[in-house]
């Protein structure tokens, strides 16, 4: 496969996959709605759906310390992108998977990107996903990205999700469910910031099926401007499980946030938590900064980047 | 040096105007100064007030003859002011590395900042890259703090009950630690405390009480008279004995 990487893809992959050159081990690169690199690898397989767009990542068992990148760029303007990513990962495997969409819209028109990641984790299985999205441009258009992540974890296997949206999205709807055997563990970590008039919505549903299935699901946002955002958190726990969620948002000008994390016990053994703070900076931790020779501006913006670290 | 000229500090509660620092005169020289003196007495206002994060009602600040009355907290600590507060800042997401980096103003070297961590009786290794939120105890962070103000290595450092919420062995460390800075620093060193162990090594004590200052003096003139007085510093002698 021919590569066809320009300044602003190049740009654009280093935003959201930090990475400088073509990625090492399977890729694939999808720009504007094609295909346009890919890579394989002894144990790792790529296929494109033939019913719809999308790719098939088939992850043999076993499968070391290997990795797959598939970053998704779409810099035309007006562009709406749909695409279903199917990713089955084998028993004992343990690998790294880095997805994440980044979008340059220079004209006026809407452009989106919907992405539907469904994990298929074999038993014993360790995966670590990592996806970012993000918008630029000087366009009028709005940056539209809704990624939906469909998890399904057989016993023992573990998961470990780091999803961050830093900047340029002016809507976002994230949904994420999953469902946990005996055994499974899974571990997500969001980070959002909004500005202007953003708006993000995130929608996390978890199901603890099996016994002794663990979840942890935290979030940390930052809304300033006039941004909105909506963070939806359930868990089940359906046996004997242990479930944490936790909401830790800042707000800053006239940000506004919902948090609504929420449980649902079904077993005697479920020992479930829900975590949600919402609040301005602290006076006391500006003042503190400051008192080290930052100005306020300077301390604030350390504050909310430690926070999204 | 650090001059105070006629500091007053008044608020309003209940409608009623309360007096928390009255006429308060000072000068502090390069020397080791302990200010002490029963709770509430005002100590640690006139810190808030030295270090900008309040603003006197009326009188007068200079640092080096220079009039910092006016000067916000960002410009004083510019000009070589530190200030360990008394009951330390939680952060989510900043690590004791971010903010031994931030009160150094520059990237501190691996070793650099294990020595300051060291110095404090923590081991880098377990701590730097630690976030300093509420999975730090209330004696780790003190010790953290401390360590902040090491790393700055202003003309001025003021610590507001450095002892508190430090355990008996590291106790003896930041006794030791005080010395080495009054070596190294060669500037002010202010540390607002109850506890004979560090009012024994002060070269100066002023003693706060009711909003002003009430005795000051070599450590040889105050000290006797603070530990025979139980009216002057009850609070002392309860932490003292």
């Amino acid at each position: 496969m021919a590569q066809k990487i320009d300044q602003l893809q190049k740009h654009m992959l280093e935003k959201i996959a930090d990475l400088h050159s073509v990625p090492e081990g399977a890729y694939n690169i999808r720009s504007n709605g094609t295909l346009s690199g890919r890579n394989t690898t002894a144990n790792i397989d790529i296929v494109s759906k033939e019913d719809k767009p999308g790719i098939d990542i088939i992850i043999k068992p076993g499968t070391r310390n290997e990795s797959v990148h598939i970053p998704v760029i779409v810099s035309q303007s007006g562009l709406k992108d749909l695409v279903y990513n199917d990713f089955y990962i084998g028993e004992d495997a343990d690998v790294t998977i880095v997805a994440g969409c980044g979008i340059h819209c220079g004209g006026d028109d809407t452009t989106e990107h919907d992405g539907i990641h469904t994990f298929h984790i074999g038993k014993n299985a360790k995966v670590k996903y990592v996806e970012k999205h993000y918008g630029e441009g000087d366009g009028a258009g709005e940056r539209i990205l809704n990624p939906t992540t469909v998890i399904y974890m057989e016993p023992d296997s573990y998961m470990e999700m780091e999803t961050t949206q830093i900047k340029g999205v002016d809507s976002t709807i994230r949904d994420t469910t999953a469902k946990l055997e005996d055994g499974a563990t899974l571990i997500i970590k969001e980070k959002i910031m909004t500005h202007g008039k953003q708006y993000a919505e995130t929608n996390f549903q978890v199901d603890l099926d099996g016994v002794d299935s663990t979840a942890n699901v935290v979030s940390r946002s930052v809304a300033k401007g006039t941004s909105r955002q909506v963070f939806n958190s359930k868990i089940c726990g359906n046996n004997k499980c242990y479930g944490h969620t936790e909401c830790d948002a800042i707000l800053m000008d006239e940000g506004h946030v919902v948090a609504v994390p929420s449980l649902d016990a079904n077993n005697l053994d479920a020992s479930l938590i829900h975590e949600a703070a919402i609040g301005k900076i602290a006076g006391e931790q500006l003042t503190k900064l400051m008192t080290l020779g930052l100005t306020e501006q300077e301390a604030e913006e350390q504050i909310v980047s430690g926070f999204l670290k | 040096m650090l001059e105070l000229q006629n500091i007053c500090y008044q608020v309003t509660e209940d409608s009623q105007d309360i007096d928390i620092l009255r006429n308060v005169s000072l000068k502090i020289d390069d020397e080791f100064t302990v200010i002490t003196g029963p709770n509430g007495g005002g100590k640690s206002t006139m810190a808030k007030i030295i270090t900008g994060i309040v603003k006197p009602t009326s009188g007068k600040i200079l640092l080096d003859g220079e009039d910092i009355t006016d000067l916000s907290i960002t410009d004083r600590a510019r000009k070589g002011i530190s200030f360990a507060f008394q009951q330390p800042v939680r952060f989510k997401g900043l690590t004791v590395l971010d903010l031994l980096n931030l009160a150094h103003g520059e990237k501190l070297s691996l070793d650099a900042a294990c020595q300051y961590m060291s110095e404090v009786g923590l081991c880098a290794r377990d701590y730097i890259n630690r976030e300093v939120n509420a999975s730090l105890s209330g004696g780790e962070l003190k010790r953290i703090e401390i360590a902040m103000v090491l790393a700055r290595g202003t003309k001025l450092s003021i610590f507001d009950e450095p002892e508190a919420g430090i355990d008996l062995w590291s106790f003896n460390n930041l006794i030791r630690v005080f010395e080495e800075m009054r070596r190294k620093i060669e500037g002010s060193i202010v540390i607002i405390s109850h506890q004979e162990r560090i009012l024994n090594i002060a070269d100066h004590i002023v003693v706060i009480a009711d909003g002003q200052v009430s005795e000051q003096g070599t450590r040889e003139e105050v000290l006797p008279k603070l530990l025979t007085s139980s009216e002057a510093c009850s609070t002392l002698m309860d932490k003292v004995v």
